[in-house]
């Protein structure tokens, strides 16, 4: 199917005042109609300026240096202010992170759905409530007609990331960029969100871009994953292939960080074991290696590694990874 | 303030408990709780009746000699006593007020109305707007702003009209500075840049979204700015540069103010209306702000 939303290359830089550092640089990414895929990666990755530059929101002193984001065929970093308002919420619109702090606290929730429908679809009064009641029975929130009235403190943390789905979806856009919609969640509540997340989608072939660091929630959500690091993307593929293959040492020594349940015998070889984690951090805007990003922190790097950017290398169906050593991976954790 | 008064505490509303009452009438409960609001409005009440419904009960001419000069309280013809041309205090208080009131309210609105204008565009667009609009506060800022009022008015003339703007006019710089922070704090919050992810434009954002979540501070920064210029009013026409067509508190002060050792009354009393004045309009706007502030609220 062809995708709804492709960047290709896509650079950003910021301007310190002195120079211009790379944020992103060269990442490509694809959404295709009613599939989600998982951006995966450490604070300071990446993740969110890609959303942000999909969004036309960079911060101040942020700005696109290369590279083209299309969104059914057209150019997002060509188009004009008032055309990415119309497109903002209407094709594209977001998800956040803290349902606590991302709904307006002085509006009821029906102003708040309300709102949206009138922006873009010039709808008004009752039919724009009427709208606003189907998205909150669309999101399963209990009694709808009575939660309309409801301002956001009164509602709980998963409710009010409900409402946010409801805002996000009103104008059933082509494309969701969630922003790490779960983070702020009981596990529970996630796994609720999360399914409520696969329902619409399937209902309404939105393409989900979910930006995460919790590869559980890729493992539940995703069809696709894209692991950066460094404003680079490391690696891209299906994901069971990602999950069963890894073949980035970053995104194999991400799985090793996360804790597993071993019961029985394999408990006993779990403690020996201890967590897995990555020596060292995201090196800081402007420091980034020059040869290979990851080097410093993989355990395979060697002197090549540290002196060629390494290339991109297939390393199964639709799956390909930026490393020098895919062929050695089994020797990391 | 009055921990005893209000010391009730309400639960938290749960999302599952009844449905909470509407939020005025919310924030009126608030403010009744707050013993210092209350009186602050009755005694506003006081003021504001005295001097709009006073002329109803007191049918005497301030302009007009009733009696001898500096006739002091208890008089014949005078209740609170006569001033230096032998007219009725009392009449002149309650027809003083409201150019007084007036002249107050609409510079503070005028205040208020630049002042947020300019501090909200400072604000919500940072960058060189903000360093420019900045740059014309801080101008008006360092000048004196008594001097630049008595200049503006001894060049458009003393009439209720220029003395108004003249007040207005310097006097804003202080909420444009308020309202420059508390929209650079909100701006930045994730409501306000999930609102901009659903496509709503700079319009909308500055005046449906940030500016009813900057609001509080600035209706008490309101309600202090009329305090304000009532005793800019009173200042300047203490100077002599009131409308001396137009009777008000600072001008009974201000043409009195030579006899102030032989008839205290004739400065005294317009000066206590206008501390009552000021001191009600400043119990009331701390009182809404306690009341629009819900941590405070419950307290």
């Amino acid at each position: 199917m062809d995708p709804v939303l492709e960047i290709t290359d896509l650079k950003v830089g910021v301007d310190t005042g002195r120079q211009v550092q790379s944020v992103l640089d060269g990442v490509s990414l694809k959404l295709t109609p009613g599939k989600t895929l998982g951006v995966v990666g450490e604070s300071g990755c990446g993740k969110s300026m890609t959303a942000l530059s999909t969004m036309g929101l960079l911060p101040d002193r942020f700005a696109v240096s290369g590279g083209s984001i299309n969104l059914m065929g057209e150019d997002l970093l060509a188009a004009k202010p008032a055309r990415m308002r119309e497109l903002r919420g209407n094709a594209i619109s977001m998800i956040f992170q803290e349902p606590m702090t991302a709904l307006n606290p002085v509006l009821t929730v029906e102003r708040q759905i309300a709102e949206v429908v009138e922006l873009h679809q010039g709808k008004t009064g009752a039919e724009a409530r009427e709208i606003a009641l189907e998205m909150l029975r669309a999101v399963q929130i209990p009694s709808p007609e009575d939660r309309l009235a409801a301002y956001p403190h009164e509602l709980s943390g998963g409710m009010r990331q409900r409402v946010m789905i409801a805002i996000a979806l009103a104008c059933r856009p082509k494309v969701i960029i969630a922003d790490e919609p779960t983070t702020a969640l009981d596990v529970t509540v996630q796994a609720q969100i999360f399914r409520l997340l696969r329902e619409l989608q399937e209902q309404t072939e939105t393409a989900i871009m979910l930006i995460t660091h919790d590869l559980g929630a890729v493992a539940e959500m995703a069809d696709e994953v894209a692991v950066l690091y460094a404003g680079k993307c490391v690696e891209s593929g299906p994901v069971r292939e990602i999950l069963s293959n890894p073949s980035h040492p970053y995104t194999r020594g991400l799985m090793a960080c996360t804790p597993r349940l071993r019961l029985g015998a394999a408990a006993a070889s779990a403690a020996e074991e201890g967590l897995g984690e990555i020596p060292g951090m995201v090196p800081p805007l402007g420091r980034f290696p020059k040869a290979c990003r990851f080097a410093p922190r993989c355990a395979l790097a060697d002197a090549r590694c540290h002196a060629e950017a390494p290339p991109l290398v297939p390393a199964g169906p639709d799956h390909s990874a930026l490393c020098w050593h895919t062929d050695k991976m089994e020797q990391v954790a | 303030m009055t921990e005893t008064t209000s010391a009730r505490t309400t639960a938290a509303p749960e999302a599952t408990g009844p449905k909470p009452a509407h939020p005025a009438l919310e924030f009126l409960r608030a403010f009744a709780r707050n013993q210092s609001a209350i009186i602050g409005l009755i005694l506003l009440a006081i003021v504001l009746g005295t001097t709009f419904l006073g002329p109803v009960f007191y049918d005497v001419d301030p302009y007009s000699m009733v009696d001898m000069p500096f006739v002091a309280p208890g008089g014949d013809y005078a209740p609170l006593g006569t001033d230096y041309l032998g007219r009725d205090m009392l009449a002149g208080i309650i027809e003083g007020g409201r150019a007084t009131l007036a002249v107050g309210a609409a510079a503070a609105v005028i205040s208020v109305v630049i002042g947020i204008l300019i501090g909200s565009l400072a604000g919500y667009f940072g960058g060189w707007i903000d360093a420019a609009l900045m740059k014309v506060t801080e101008f008006f800022q360092i000048l004196p702003t008594l001097l630049l009022a008595m200049v503006l008015v001894t060049i458009f003339g003393a009439t209720l009209v220029t003395i108004t703007i003249a007040i207005g006019a310097v006097s804003w710089p202080q909420v444009a500075r308020l309202a420059r922070a508390e929209f650079m704090k909100i701006r930045k919050l994730d409501y306000v840049q999930a609102a901009r992810t659903a496509g709503a434009r700079d319009a909308y954002l500055i005046f449906r979204v940030i500016l009813p979540a900057a609001l509080p501070p600035l209706v008490v920064a309101a309600g202090l700015a009329v305090g304000a210029a009532i005793l800019f009013e009173a200042g300047m026409s203490f100077l002599g540069l009131g409308d001396p067509n137009t009777m008000s508190w600072g001008l009974i002060i201000g043409q009195n103010r030579n006899y102030l050792l032989d008839a205290w009354w004739t400065v005294t009393l317009p000066g206590v209306a206008i501390f009552i004045t000021v001191l009600a309009i400043s119990l009331v706007g701390d009182g809404i702000n306690d009341a629009l502030n819900p941590k405070l609220r419950r307290r």
